[in-house]
């Protein structure tokens, strides 16, 4: 098939960047959205041009390295997947296809459609951890018995991929459901209680000062996650940061 | 209060308490309202008490306007952050695909209610202040209901009121609901909550509307 | 005698790592606080080390090519990890896992680090519980094993489908919490490029700012690489596109040997290539063998109808299907070890038999599977007449419940339904035995360098064992390097800090900046993916999964020749001061250049059969094993450690050998 695509190229971070259309010839359905991007690169290396620049690793959707704002969505149009598992079959010939970067005021353009996703990181550093020493001896794992669906509903919470469709769909660019995610693992398991308050704490703290905005609850995060992170994280992590404040 | 309200959950939280305040207060509202349609006395006698009572004119009533401006000044607030969180807009932008209208417009339903309760207050409140306060003039507790009754004489007020209605609707389809979310309570009787929520969010503005009409036709009878 | 001196302790097998613990050096807190190191790549092994000695208070610094550590390829392991904790009660030991871990490596690995890694084994699972890794537990409480890679035990620790993420995001939030106390400086989109020695010690790297461009020196009192396989020289592999060699390559260069770089896993069921766009392939995992049946059509005409497009794989019937493996291998079936499956899959699509487009694949089929849960399901829901659909149904939904995550990502990209058509799989490159050689303590042959997880080469001998990966991982990390890196360091703690403004960084530096002007100055004919490609092609059909003395002899010349061709005529389009994929990736492509000779040659010089390594030239002759590889631990029961010597044709071979003192070696069969 033959494809037009309006891509966001942008210098750098201090640069002004702009839409920019290109055409490719003879995508097949096989292909996966980056592939398709890797066809487009390929000519634009051999006619002396740069390539459009994106963010990407493991293809096959679990390091959330790629990203990319595919006609609206983040991940495009397919629900459950990481761009890179996004498949050409889901576009017609003919179509017209925006590819922009991840937009928010936190996630500030590297590159074309390469963002600083750092912001994450710092919400993780700010408390994402149970302070337990690694190098010494702890106790052994099964003295700590844990309720199986607690852990299940840990397990769940603890699979985000830190790629950040959640802040690129939400109207607002709210990081509340990547950041509930990480709460939630760690409310929901009694290893990580003891630091309950703390944790909370800094990380909405953390979150708020990296610039992301409110959740207003649309919803659209978690629609949109790749991993489909539950709503049911920002509740608890409303809940938990009430009780923190109370308490703190 | 202060340091609490600075983080974007405790604003949340906040927004919907005060909506909350706000939604009781609409059932309060709506309840004294529905007996017009079939009793004037009913009406008239509830009016009195709330119009006169101290409690109700000096406590719950300064409560009740901060409430409201407490609501709408926080939202523009939120608003403001939120669009300032991304700055740069996505040239094309799908957000029909993963989220409802009414959910990414609340900020217009919101713009239309505080239109509205321009003209509301512009039609009962100002005059009933003016009335109570300005004039000191006599009460007579059989004048609510003829007040009331002369409002809806207009098509064209009817109409705005109805059409505010349904704005009300839409705000309360995703406001009500979004609350429970919001102080974090998401559990086994959250389907039950939400489902209680949007019934809410339609009989009660349905049912302002049906009494704007059934208000403005006993007056051309 | 060998220059190599593996300092294996004295001593009984399983008193060597405690004696050896009690007797090392060690730095006191006061004195560590004047130590850096310098951690490159954090994944499971580079994450925990990093964590691990700023915990004990050295400060550290690390390096990723990624934006954030948590995105390293460990992530993408799905299977889980393996600790002899016996907590199923079904007989495992540290001797167990011990010896397993050396036969399933087909005895090319040293006995005393896979003893060590048996024995830390229980103390990573405890660590990471403790730290919050949620992995799948029973009713009860308490944590569930599954048994995995056909070993007799249930030792298998996991997290669902998603075991390496959840390690490494425990290892990353580790990693947090000693950033924020501003014991770890990451240093994130940043690449070594090279490595630099004062006084024959490594005391710094030159990395790139990925993002800026800009050329850093950094110095530190010991160098860790933990910087992963080298899979992707073959281009097309289950690795992530980043991942690469560059960084343990500039340490060989430097004096470190790289140890069986021919040692490679080729996983039996990955998805198949598609077409030449292909970018990456990705891996099903090993479970499905439990209850998929392997196999391709009897008849040549059957397949190359199959291949037009003319014949659906259901419309062929029982008696004209060639279940390979089963076939050759009565008693495993189906469950034979990875590199044996896989040799099986290339043999039937090379002689005609393969059943894609490209001819590169063979059908992974589930539908007996479906029939006899199936049939199980309605006994025991007390159907008594249920109907071929029902039996369907219900064996579909209990394929669904073991399977379904797999099939759905399968459906994803192939865009067929494997429940109603058999699978698509053929062997893809997914992980490298070899690595830099490391000495007990994980020390390369530079004094002060040091090499972890997959970067390494010392525990899985010639083949790996699943599950083994993320365990071997976390042992260097948490557990091994943080005592024996001490041992080298505390001969530092008078040294203060090393100054970045001497002779030995600025030779590094303008080594780094003429290659980079290099690379940016070729004639620009080729883009590097032309070249990646070339390479890998060279690699798959001469040094993939069957080998032999004609075709790596000329694979040598073809990549050396290649190389030239690369550096005259690669084009890297845009500047070196800036954001420059095309120029990272260039880098990594002119190491890769380097590996796959070295590659050819250790493959060539290695004229046995042993685990990934197949030469066609050694195969058992007659008897039962007939056409099966044959391992000769008369001539070559050592690891080869190459020597860097300029160009890589002249790449000089050092021996170790391995000495067996507690297992007696035998033949593996899986008739």
């Amino acid at each position: 098939m033959n494809l037009t695509l309006k891509i966001w190229r942008q210098k750098d971070a201090a640069s002004k960047g702009a839409i920019v259309d290109y055409q490719v010839k003879g995508i097949e359905g096989d292909m996966s959205f980056l592939e398709m991007l890797d066809v487009l690169n390929e000519e634009l290396i051999v006619k002396g041009e740069e390539p459009v620049v994106f963010d990407h690793d493991c293809r096959e959707g679990i390091c959330g390295a790629c990203s990319l704002q595919i006609n609206g969505e983040p991940h495009g149009p397919d629900r459950l997947v990481t761009t890179c598992q996004l498949h050409m079959r889901k576009f017609n010939d003919g179509d017209t296809i925006y590819i922009e970067p991840f937009r928010a005021k936190a996630f500030p353009v590297v590159k074309d459609l390469m963002v600083d996703r750092s912001s994450f990181d710092r919400i993780q550093h700010a408390g994402g951890y149970i302070s337990v020493n690694t190098s010494g001896n702890t106790i052994d794992a099964n003295a700590i018995p844990v309720n199986k669906d607690d852990a299940d509903d840990a397990f769940a919470a603890a699979t985000c991929i830190g790629c950040g469709a959640c802040v690129a769909a939400c109207k607002n660019a709210s990081a509340m459901l990547f950041t509930s995610a990480k709460v939630s693992q760690f409310a929901l398991l009694p290893q990580g209680q003891i630091e309950a308050t703390d944790r909370v704490l800094a990380m909405v703290n953390q979150m708020d000062e990296e610039g992301f905005g409110n959740c207003t609850n649309t919803g659209a995060c978690e629609i949109e996650c790749p991993k489909g992170i539950s709503l049911e994280n920002i509740a608890r992590m409303n809940r938990e940061y009430l009780k923190a404040s109370l308490k703190g | 209060m202060g340091g609490l309200i600075k983080s974007s959950i405790a604003r949340k939280v906040a927004m919907a308490l005060s909506g909350l305040f706000l939604v009781f207060f609409l059932l309060q509202h709506f309840t004294i309202n529905f007996t017009s349609i079939f009793s004037a006395d009913t009406f008239n006698e509830l009016s009195h008490f709330m119009g006169t009572n101290p409690l109700v004119q000096f406590a719950l009533q300064p409560v009740l306007i901060f409430g409201v401006v407490f609501h709408f000044v926080m939202g523009f607030v939120l608003e403001i952050k939120n669009r300032n969180a991304r700055a740069v807009k996505y040239a094309k932008y799908s957000g029909g695909e993963n989220a409802s209208w009414v959910s990414r417009n609340m900020i217009y339903s919101g713009l239309v209610i505080l239109a509205f309760l321009g003209l509301h207050f512009y039609d009962f409140w100002i005059p009933e202040m003016v009335h109570k306060y300005v004039e000191f003039a006599p009460e007579d507790p059989t004048r609510y209901y003829p007040e009331l009754l002369h409002k809806f004489v207009s098509p064209v007020r009817t109409g705005l009121y109805a059409v505010s209605f349904v704005f009300l609707a839409l705000h309360l389809w995703h406001g009500f609901a979004s609350s429970f979310q919001s102080v974090g309570f998401n559990n086994k009787y959250s389907v039950a909550a939400t489902k209680f929520a949007k019934a809410f969010a339609i009989v009660i503005p349905l049912g302002f509307i049906i009494i704007a009409l059934v208000l403005h036709l006993n007056h051309n009878h | 005698m060998s220059i190599l001196d593996s300092k294996i302790p004295e001593g009984p097998l399983a008193d060597k790592w405690t004696k050896h613990k009690n007797t090392i050096n060690l730095v006191n807190p006061a004195n560590k606080r004047n130590i850096d190191i310098i951690v490159v790549g954090t994944g499971l092994a580079g994450g925990s080390a990093a964590a691990t000695l700023a915990e004990l208070g050295y400060n550290v610094k690390t390096f990723c090519y990624s934006d954030s550590p948590r995105r390293a390829h460990s992530i993408a392991a799905q299977g889980g990890i393996n600790a002899a904790k016996n907590y199923q009660g079904d007989g495992d030991s540290n001797y167990r896992l011990f010896y397993d871990t050396i036969k399933g490596g087909d005895y090319r690995s040293r006995e005393a680090n896979v003893y060590r890694l048996a024995e830390v084994s229980g103390n990573i699972i405890d660590q990471c519980v403790a730290q919050g890794v949620p992995f799948a537990r029973e009713y009860g409480g308490l944590l569930d094993n599954r048994s995995f890679g056909g070993v007799l035990v249930s030792r298998t620790f996991y997290a669902k489908g998603q075991t390496g993420q959840q390690l490494l995001l425990g290892a990353y939030s580790a990693m947090n919490r000693q950033i924020n106390r501003g014991k770890i400086e990451a240093f994130n989109r940043h690449e070594m490029l090279d490595l630099v020695k004062i006084d024959g010690k490594a005391r710094g790297i030159i990395a790139r700012d990925l993002v800026t461009g800009e050329i850093e020196r950094h110095s530190a009192h010991a160098v860790v690489l933990a910087t992963g396989g080298y899979g992707n020289v073959f281009f097309l592999s289950t690795n992530a596109m980043g991942s690469n060699v560059m960084a343990a390559w500039r340490a060989h260069r430097r004096g470190a040997f790289f140890a069986n770089p021919c040692y490679t896993q080729i996983h039996p069921t990955c998805i198949p290539v598609s077409g030449d766009h292909q970018s990456k392939l990705t891996l099903m995992s090993e479970s499905l063998r439990n209850d998929g049946r392997i196999w391709v059509p009897k008849r040549i005409e059957d397949a190359e109808a199959i291949r037009a497009g003319k014949l659906k794989p259901t419309q062929l019937a029982e008696e004209e299907r060639d279940y390979y493996l089963e076939r050759r291998y009565p008693a495993f079936g189906n469950l034979v070890p990875r590199d044996v499956a896989s040799r099986a899959a290339k043999e039937r699509c090379d002689a005609g038999f393969g059943v894609n487009k490209t001819g590169e694949a063979v059908y992974l089929d589930f539908a007996s599977a479906i029939q006899r849960y199936g049939k199980e399901k309605a006994l025991t829901s007390g159907m008594h007449n249920p109907t071929a659909d029902e039996i369907r149904e219900l064996g579909e939904k209990v394929i669904e419940d073991k399977y379904g995550n797999l099939f759905q990502m399968y459906e994803k990209i192939v865009d067929e339904n494997p429940y109603k058509t058999p699978m698509m799989i053929y062997p893809a490159v997914h992980y490298t035995m070899g690595g830099l050689w490391v000495d007990y303590n994980l020390q390369t042959t530079i004094p002060g360098c040091y090499a972890a997880g997959e970067a390494n080469f010392s525990d899985h001998g010639a083949n790996r064992l699943g599950a083994s990966a993320l365990m071997q991982g976390l042992a260097d990390g948490y557990f091994v390097l943080p005592y024996t890196i001490g041992d080298y360091l505390s001969h530092d703690i008078r040294t203060g800090k090393i100054p970045t403004d001497t002779p030995e960084f600025d030779e590094a530096e303008k080594h780094v900046t003429d290659r980079i002007e290099k690379l940016m100055g070729g004639s620009g004919q080729h883009s590097v993916d032309y070249y990646h490609k070339k390479l890998g092609k060279i690699m798959w059909n001469k040094c993939g999964m069957s080998r032999n003395e004609k075709d790596l002899k000329s694979a040598i010349d073809e990549i050396a020749a290649l190389r030239e061709d690369f550096w005259k005529n690669v084009k890297v389009p845009g500047e070196a001061n800036g954001m420059n994929p095309e120029l990272e990736k260039a880098g990594r492509v002119a190491d890769f250049l380097e590996l796959g000779e070295v590659f050819a040659k250790d493959a060539l010089d290695r004229n046995e059969s042993c685990g990934g390594h197949f030469r066609e030239e050694s195969v058992e002759q007659s008897g039962e094993q007939k056409g099966e590889a044959l391992r000769d631990d008369k001539n070559f029961k050592y690891v080869s450690a190459w020597e860097y010597m300029g160009d890589p044709k002249d790449a000089k071979l050092h021996k170790e050998d391995l000495v067996f003192e507690n297992i007696e070696l035998k033949t593996r069969s899986y008739k």
